[in-house]
């Protein structure tokens, strides 16, 4: 570990991309990202690596796309509607097997919406967005320091399984500024890895990547390959953390930037008296419903804080299986909840019994 | 006794899937004499497009990746920007590069991207049954301009090359036809100028081949290459329009 | 111990830079700290305002939704966060230009000619580090040593020589605020 530096998120999260091993940026500016893609154009050049400003978010994935081909560690960031823009690269990317990872700024929408920090793209990332049956790694980092952290992750964990990684953060943890360590400088190999097309030079096999099969039968396959990958990450890859839940009697939860004004909401509850605890998940794809299955056997019933109209609702309440009340409170829009009005909310539903 | 004629090394075993009397054959031929010829074949990866040369790394054997629809030149930006040393060139139809892709393409040689691109434009969507594109000729009949195309409503065809050759950033631009053999021979040269420009770090280059579309012309493919010469080369002139001196 | 305090003022008038200094002073006393900006079109000539949390723990939520503390710049940043300040908070005022009193009772309300005295320095740009300088000296979030020592990663190259002029700022800010203490 280096010494703490005081760092806008925006740009934390570049220079631990960079210290991770990423070779090539490419991306279209939009706000409330820029800072990240500013941060490596002024970098890249430093290290000897490619920064490209494309013409477009179709563009910018489709490079990240043909740069990924050549297994290089490659990124993307943009927001809300240039993520949109990038769903067709994602399906892609995703049935083609290759590696990248890319940053969602989440912004207050649906359409042009604003600039504000909002979680509306969690079904979008969670659940596809682009055609066809598949699925990304979703991390939501909930503070700088922890985005910094699994940037490093997200390169390994995509070349792991060779499949895109999706960090979804908002435009409050890209703007704040917080002391971050980083760690070690990753060592890049030189030599593309044996799957890639960079021309066949001495390999006895030349390389084809494509999404594309014509027979059905042939299409199945691919997708039944796909499915066993994304069942693999489901058993290995899940990740959460739990803040005071050992003896909670209520379970809060809530991802991202929700998650870490939720842990206020906890300290502000227990000062009250309220047995209230916070389970947060850190990768919202794969979804670690275990920890629900096993907390639902303690709590009286679980409060989802949400700055949406409670997509991740949808799967804590598949993971706690009706066996209790799962509440639901959300602001929208790129309305950020305060921790005050969370807890009123959490009083109101379960009155004065503590 | 001396070879006249082989098979090209860089071509596979598989015979082609195209049309009776279609030109992409002929267009596959020449890129892979000149991959041989240039020794480039074991350097090269082919961006192939959508459209009917979709399946184009089954018939030349290179290092190969498939392309969404129009993205072609980004995703050749992206393998050539991270791996400089590889050969990149894209193979791609007049709807995925003149229309949906024409964004991709300007900015790809606006940047002097060091790609080739071999452009073929036939004048439809042929894979899709023979729809409107951007380079049919006016009055022309399709199953989506079935009044002939009409310029008020359809606008005009799009002259890429004529577009291109405005920018600074191409070292190597030209139209080739592919409708007779002393037409073929010059498209090889051209090609042969656009692969040299990259090699030699130039900057961005593209030939379009004018070709025919048998099928959806609905003529003999003889037929369709006098509508070539007739009708496609007095609007799509043949010849080079930029050509850096290095090149040569 | 967390002290939590809003900065809000003019685009321009350097809330961010004493933000952000703030900051880096609580990251070099080793304490646990966040720096949250506004941001969006407002920033341009509109209302600026930041939220700093200087910590010994970890630091939960960065947002500071009920201040304990301010530093105001102008007015419409005054009628902005007056009526969200929690009770008992302090307010640190930029009188020189807010021709309004603080109205509530149950906060305290240190009233500063920051404007004037940073022209009597002669750069009427060190008003927010006057501001400060009170700020630190009231709430002792971090000591006016560490805020000179960081200030020097900040002015760096032809800012240099503006070190010592916003050294005096910061002094001067520490006097205005013992002179309102000792009343």
């Amino acid at each position: 570990m280096s010494e703490k530096i005081l760092m806008k998120g925006a740009e934390a999260l570049a220079e631990s991309a960079i210290r991770a091993g990423c070779m090539a940026f490419f991306g279209y500016p939009i706000t409330p990202q820029n800072e990240t893609p500013e941060y490596f154009s002024r970098r890249m050049p430093q290290v000897g690596r490619v920064f490209l400003q494309a013409e477009s978010e179709v563009a910018a994935i489709n490079m990240v796309y043909g740069a990924a081909c050549t297994g290089t560690r490659v990124i993307t960031t943009s927001s809300s509607p240039g993520i949109s823009l990038m769903q067709e690269g994602f399906s892609y990317i995703a049935n083609s097997n290759v590696p990248c990872v890319v940053v969602n700024v989440m912004r207050g929408g649906p359409g042009l919406g604003d600039i504000a920090p909002a979680q509306g793209d969690y079904n979008q990332a969670t659940k596809g967005g682009g055609n066809g049956d598949y699925h990304s790694i979703v991390i939501a980092p909930h503070t700088v320091q922890e985005a910094v952290d699994l940037m490093f992750d997200a390169f390994e964990l995509a070349d792991k399984y060779r499949i895109m990684v999706v960090m979804l953060v908002d435009g409050l943890m890209g703007q704040m500024m917080e002391p971050v360590e980083f760690r070690e400088w990753v060592d890049v190999k030189k030599e593309a890895p044996d799957w890639a097309t960079v021309g066949q030079g001495n390999r006895d096999h030349r390389n084809i990547i494509t999404s594309l099969e014509i027979l059905a039968e042939g299409l199945e396959k691919m997708n039944i390959a796909l499915q066993k990958k994304y069942s693999e990450i489901n058993q290995n890859e899940k990740r959460y953390e739990e803040y005071k839940m050992d003896d909670a009697e209520y379970g809060l939860t809530a991802f991202g930037t929700v998650a870490r004004i939720s842990k206020t909401v906890v300290d502000m509850a227990r000062n009250k008296g309220i047995k209230l605890g916070l389970i947060r998940p850190v990768t919202v794809w794969p979804f670690p419903n275990e920890i629900y299955e096993k907390r639902r056997e303690q709590v009286k019933s679980f409060f989802d804080v949400e700055m949406n109209e409670g997509q991740m609702l949808i799967d804590v309440r598949l993971a706690v299986e009706g066996k209790r009340p799962v509440f639901y409170y959300g602001r929208l829009g790129g309305v950020v909840p305060t921790a005050e009005e969370i807890l009123g909310e959490i009083e109101k539903k379960i009155g004065g019994a503590k | 006794m001396k070879t006249l004629y082989k098979i090209p090394e860089a071509f596979t075993d598989r015979p082609t899937t195209y049309c009776p009397g279609c030109p992409h054959g002929i267009a596959h031929r020449l890129v892979s004499e000149l991959l041989d010829e240039m020794d480039l074949t074991k350097k090269t990866v082919i961006v192939w497009p959508v459209g009917c040369s979709v399946f184009g790394y089954y018939f030349i054997g290179t290092d190969a990746v498939e392309a969404a629809h129009g993205r072609a030149c980004a995703m050749a930006t992206g393998i050539k920007r991270s791996h400089p040393e590889s050969f990149v060139m894209t193979y791609q139809g007049d709807g995925d590069l003149a229309s949906i892709g024409i964004a991709e393409t300007v900015h790809a040689a606006a940047r002097g991207e060091r790609i080739s691109v071999i452009y073929v434009n036939n004048g439809n969507y042929g894979m899709t049954g023979g729809q409107m594109a951007p380079t049919t000729l006016l009055g022309q009949v399709t199953t989506t301009s079935p009044y002939g195309r009409e310029a008020l409503a359809n606008g005009f065809p799009l002259k890429v090359p004529e577009m291109l050759a405005a920018i600074d950033g191409p070292a190597y631009i030209a139209r080739a036809a592919l409708d007779s053999p002393k037409h073929i021979i010059q498209a090889k040269k051209f090609i042969k100028r656009a692969f040299t420009a990259q090699r030699k770090e130039l900057g961005f280059s593209l030939v379009e081949l004018i070709s025919s579309c048998p099928t959806n012309w609905k003529m003999t493919p003889e037929e369709a290459l006098k509508r070539i010469k007739n009708q496609v080369l007095p609007v799509f002139p043949i010849g080079e329009l930029k050509v850096d001196e290095e090149v040569e | 111990m967390e002290k939590q305090v809003v900065i809000s003022g003019f685009g321009g008038q350097g809330v961010m830079l004493a933000g952000e200094l703030l900051a880096e002073a609580g990251k070099e006393e080793n304490k646990h700290v966040t720096f949250l900006p506004s941001y969006g079109p407002e920033m341009r000539g509109g209302t600026a305002y930041c939220d700093v949390i200087v910590s010994d723990e970890n630091i939960a939520s960065p947002v500071i939704s009920f201040p304990e503390a301010a530093i105001i710049l102008n007015l419409p940043s005054l009628t902005k966060f007056e009526p969200l300040m929690k009770k008992g908070g302090i307010i640190i005022l930029n009188k020189t230009i807010i021709p309004q009193n603080v109205s509530r009772k149950d906060i305290q309300a240190c009233e500063i000619d920051a404007l004037n005295m940073a022209k009597e320095l002669g750069n009427e740009k060190v008003t927010n580090l006057i501001l400060l300088g009170a700020y630190v000296e009231l709430e002792k979030t971090v000591s006016v040593d560490t805020l000179k020592k960081a200030l020097k990663l900040f002015l760096t190259g032809r800012k240099e020589k503006l070190i010592p002029i916003n050294e005096q700022a910061l002094d001067a800010g520490v006097k205005a605020a013992k002179a309102y203490s000792s009343r």
